[in-house]
């Protein structure tokens, strides 16, 4: 090893019943007062996971209604809710927050050699904003539901719908602020922060994938907040802003609201990229392929994200000429997005592959992302879109790029890097089970989906014609076998807190720095700041070899 | 109906208008790349699985970690060809963007949650489009209230209906056959009630169509009843079993004295429905929102004649 200090230097010393972030201090008061950036990352870790849950029951409960035709086990309004709810909930809930608040705030700091975040407090505040926004958003169901799909278009949710429109809105509104405030942490901590020796070309590509992830959040964020807010005016005090029979523009609030919403779609696959970027290299002892080509296609997916959410708009009514321009920069997404994924495979050449249990998932995220990429140039393509528009591919699509995507990144990284969080292994025979009903029961469910859209179903549909029934039975079908892989997934990890075995610092024998401290690490991470002179990805295994 | 949509293929819809045929052929030109390239992507995956499985925890691995050749390769190609895929997309789009100028023009009204069609010489149908085979269509669209699309998916158009803004959208029917239209743009509870028949009629019946005032049969007037009950969406938001939906049951609804949300009372009686029909929200039974369209201008006088004899034999 060509690190300076060693091994037992920088955090080892800690193993076997000593101190580390998890006993430090006890009692519920110490975690909700901590500063530490792990813990915090922790509790985020809990709730995007209630929050995951949550949406997934909902989505249990759609697919059992769509089992038939008409009324199966709700009626339509209760459907309306539930679907809005599942798509709330699992976009700001979970999939937004879920990478970069979650792992990203416990794992940004020890991957540069930091003892935390730049500004702690603010972090923990990031942490309260959330839960606030979440409590107001969760409030709605009990307060009358929320009936308007997640994307709030007026002038439906301005003037028509009887339901809890605001209170879901602020809670949206709040949830930005949390947002914003971790990514300009990161922003800062990413700049400021970095151990010696840490160049930028000498970060995980994980934390490169954050950090153009930290710039669309503070760019974009706001502009969903303002929506929201002049959403709320518009709503309460009739402003006149979007509704139409007050000279307001209905395809404006469309404007401001993709302007967020299609970046946000890059704000959710960034950091699921960056995690099965390290997950490839650890798991197959090479070093990436392309490290710079890996790093610039995530800035430049974040720059063009910009330029781009027209293309939800082909039919909205927008000028034509909008529309083709939209469609002409839409397609520059693919080429970084493609440049990617054959980098991807290039780490695999010539490798060491081990089939552990996160380069399962990470293959499954290739395979997914895949198949979600390749449809979005259907979307892409302005006449394709015409027919396919708002019908169920579009709802296969988004869901292979965002659940199939970052959801699965996003559980591939939990199983990579558990034994670090926990210092507990799991089982893995139990975890290759549960991994196995996810990568079925998704394809079933969804990739039936792209058929059903391709033939006219449309999406948001409680009733539907009879002849589309085989396929929505058989989605139905795959929808249950992807919730079980789920709770054999959750009995893994939670069963190995009680009695799991105790993880070894470098159980994967991956190169970069949160492998170098104990499992778990210790409250300040390292005990002497770490000097790297070595790249993220030179495995220690080869150099010896 | 019994699948009123017909597959032409295993993805798509028959295809029933001149631009079906533009728009699927780029759907093949796309299909067939993702295909392709799919194949590429995943064949290369599998087998580098298995050629680098590892053998054992000694296994030299391959230290390349760059080919700028190689990478400037795979940025240039995949841009040649999503800028094909874009110009091929661009030309079906041009298509059917710009109508023909002798289109034959048909107002199209979207509401929560039904479908009004005016045709030029001032006939009205309700949740029932009728077009003649072999001409141009141009649906000049608006909205009464919220966000509605309208969708064909055996003409493959699609077209967002806006309050406050026309929006447009043509098509050329090539057969004669009976289809759905969808809306696509969720728009509450009904939404995925709004739906309406497609008729593709041979020219000179559709003549006869628009001169008859927008029915082919003449009918005892509550079998013509039960047929409007069905086409003019009424069955969206009334129940003719006893089931409550979103409006009161029709199920021995005649002759029955209803709450108002006011308090007081109605028996309901013929001039009770026509009244409904014309002005629903003036009398609104209680514990029901005030939602019913009105039906003026779109029910002639034999029509609400129809609909009560109808509702009379709902005992």
């Amino acid at each position: 090893m060509s690190q300076t200090a060693t091994v037992d230097e920088l955090g080892h010393g800690t193993e076997a019943g000593g101190k580390n972030y998890l006993n430090q201090e006890a009692g519920v008061w110490s975690w909700l007062t901590t500063v530490d950036h792990k813990r915090i990352g922790i509790m985020y870790l809990v709730s995007v996971l209630v929050g995951f849950t949550f949406g997934g029951l909902f989505a249990l409960l759609l697919r059992l209604e769509l089992l038939t035709p008409k009324k199966t086990i709700m009626d339509a309004s209760m459907y309306n809710q539930a679907f809005t709810l599942h798509g709330a909930a699992m976009v700001f809930l979970f999939i937004i927050p879920s990478v970069p608040a979650a792992l990203g705030n416990f794992f940004l700091p020890i991957m540069i050699g930091a003892k935390d975040v730049a500004f702690p407090k603010l972090n923990l505040m990031s942490l309260y904003l959330f839960w606030i926004g979440a409590i107001f958003m969760l409030s709605s169901i009990v307060t009358g539901g929320l009936d308007t799909g997640w994307t709030f278009y007026v002038p439906y949710s301005s003037g028509t719908s009887t339901t809890s429109v605001i209170s879901a809105t602020f809670g949206v509104f709040i949830m930005g602020f949390s947002s914003i405030l971790t990514g300009l942490n990161f922003i800062v901590t990413l700049h400021k922060l970095r151990a010696p020796g840490m160049t930028w070309f000498r970060m995980p590509l994980f934390l490169w994938s954050l950090y153009a992830t930290s710039i669309i959040q503070v760019l974009a964020t706001p502009v969903l907040g303002i929506t929201l807010v002049l959403l709320i005016f518009e709503r309460a005090f009739h402003v006149g802003i979007f509704d139409p029979t007050l000279g307001g523009d209905p395809v404006l609030f469309q404007h401001f609201f993709w302007f967020y919403s299609h970046p946000a779609v890059y704000i959710m696959i960034l950091p699921g990229m960056g995690i099965a970027t390290e997950m490839l290299c650890v798991h197959s002892r090479r070093p990436v392929f392309g490290y710079k080509a890996i790093a610039f296609s995530s800035i430049a997916i974040a720059l063009v994200g910009f330029l781009v959410w027209g293309h939800h708009m082909f039919v909205s009514g927008q000028s034509e000429l909008a529309s083709t321009i939209f469609s002409f920069l839409t397609f520059f997404v693919a080429i970084p997005s493609g440049v990617k994924m054959f980098n991807w495979l290039s780490t695999l050449w010539g490798g060491s592959i081990r089939f552990t249990v996160p380069m399962l998932y990470a293959l499954t995220f290739l395979f997914l992302f895949a198949i979600g990429g390749l449809t979005g140039l259907f979307l892409g393509m302005l006449s394709v879109d015409l027919h396919l528009h708002d019908t169920y591919f579009v709802v296969a699509h988004f869901h292979y790029v965002m659940m199939g995507g970052t959801a699965i990144a996003f559980f591939g990284g939990l199983h990579h890097w558990w034994p670090k969080m926990t210092g507990r292994m799991y089982s893995e025979k139990l975890a290759r089970v549960g991994w196995a009903f996810v990568a079925i029961g998704f394809n079933v469910t969804f990739f039936t989906q792209f058929v059903l859209g391709s033939r006219g179903m449309p999406r948001r549909y409680y009733n539907y014609l009879d002849q589309f029934q085989p396929l929505h039975a058989f989605s139905t079908f795959g929808s249950w076998l992807l919730g079980i892989g789920f709770l054999i997934t959750a009995v893994t990890l939670l069963k190995s807190l009680k009695d799991g075995e105790r993880a070894p610092a470098n159980p994967w024998g991956g190169a970069s720095l949160e492998w170098e401290t104990a499992s778990p690490p210790i409250t300040e991470n390292f005990h002497t700041t770490p000097v790297i002179e070595r790249g993220p990805y030179d495995h220690p295994v080869e150099e010896s070899a | 109906m019994k699948d009123p949509i017909e597959l032409g293929s295993f993805w798509l819809p028959r295809q029933s208008s001149t631009i079906a045929k533009e728009i699927d052929f780029a759907w093949d030109v796309v299909l067939w790349v993702d295909i392709l390239l799919f194949i590429g992507l995943m064949g290369a995956m599998f087998y580098f699985m298995y050629r680098y499985r590892r053998r054992s925890e000694k296994d030299k691995v391959s230290l390349i970690n760059h080919n700028m050749r190689l990478e400037v390769t795979w940025t240039i190609i995949p841009t040649i060809l999503v800028l094909a895929l874009f110009a091929i997309g661009l030309k079906g789009y041009v298509m059917s963007s710009v109508a023909p100028a002798e289109a034959l023009e048909i107002r199209t009204t979207a509401e929560m949650y039904m479908w009004t069609f005016t045709y030029p010489d001032g006939t009205v149908s309700v949740n029932e489009l009728v077009v003649p085979k072999g001409r141009p269509v141009k649906l000049v669209m608006s909205s009464k209230d919220v966000l509605h699309s309208f969708f064909v998916p055996e003409f493959r158009v699609k077209q967002d209906v806006v309050p406050g803004t026309y929006t447009t959208l043509w098509f050329e029917p090539t057969e004669t056959r009976e289809t759905v239209l969808f809306c696509t743009e969720y728009c509450g509870v009904g939404h995925s009630d709004m739906l309406a028949q497609v008729k593709v009629l041979e020219e000179t019946d559709f003549k006869k169509w628009i001169e008859m005032g927008g029915t082919l049969e003449k009918l005892p007037p509550a079998e013509l009843g039960k047929k409007l009950f069905a086409s003019r969406s009424c069955a969206t938001c009334h129940s003719t079993d006893g089931t409550r939906i979103q409006g009161p049951t029709f199920k021995g609804l005649f002759g029955r004295t209803e709450q108002i949300a006011d308090g007081s009372s109605v028996k309901v009686d013929e001039n009770y429905i026509r009244e409904s029909l014309l002005e629903p929200t003036k009398k609104v039974v209680q514990g029901y929102p005030a939602v019913m369209p009105t039906y003026k201008g779109l029910l002639k006088d034999q029509d609400i004649d129809a609909l009560i004899a109808y509702i009379k034999t709902l005992q």
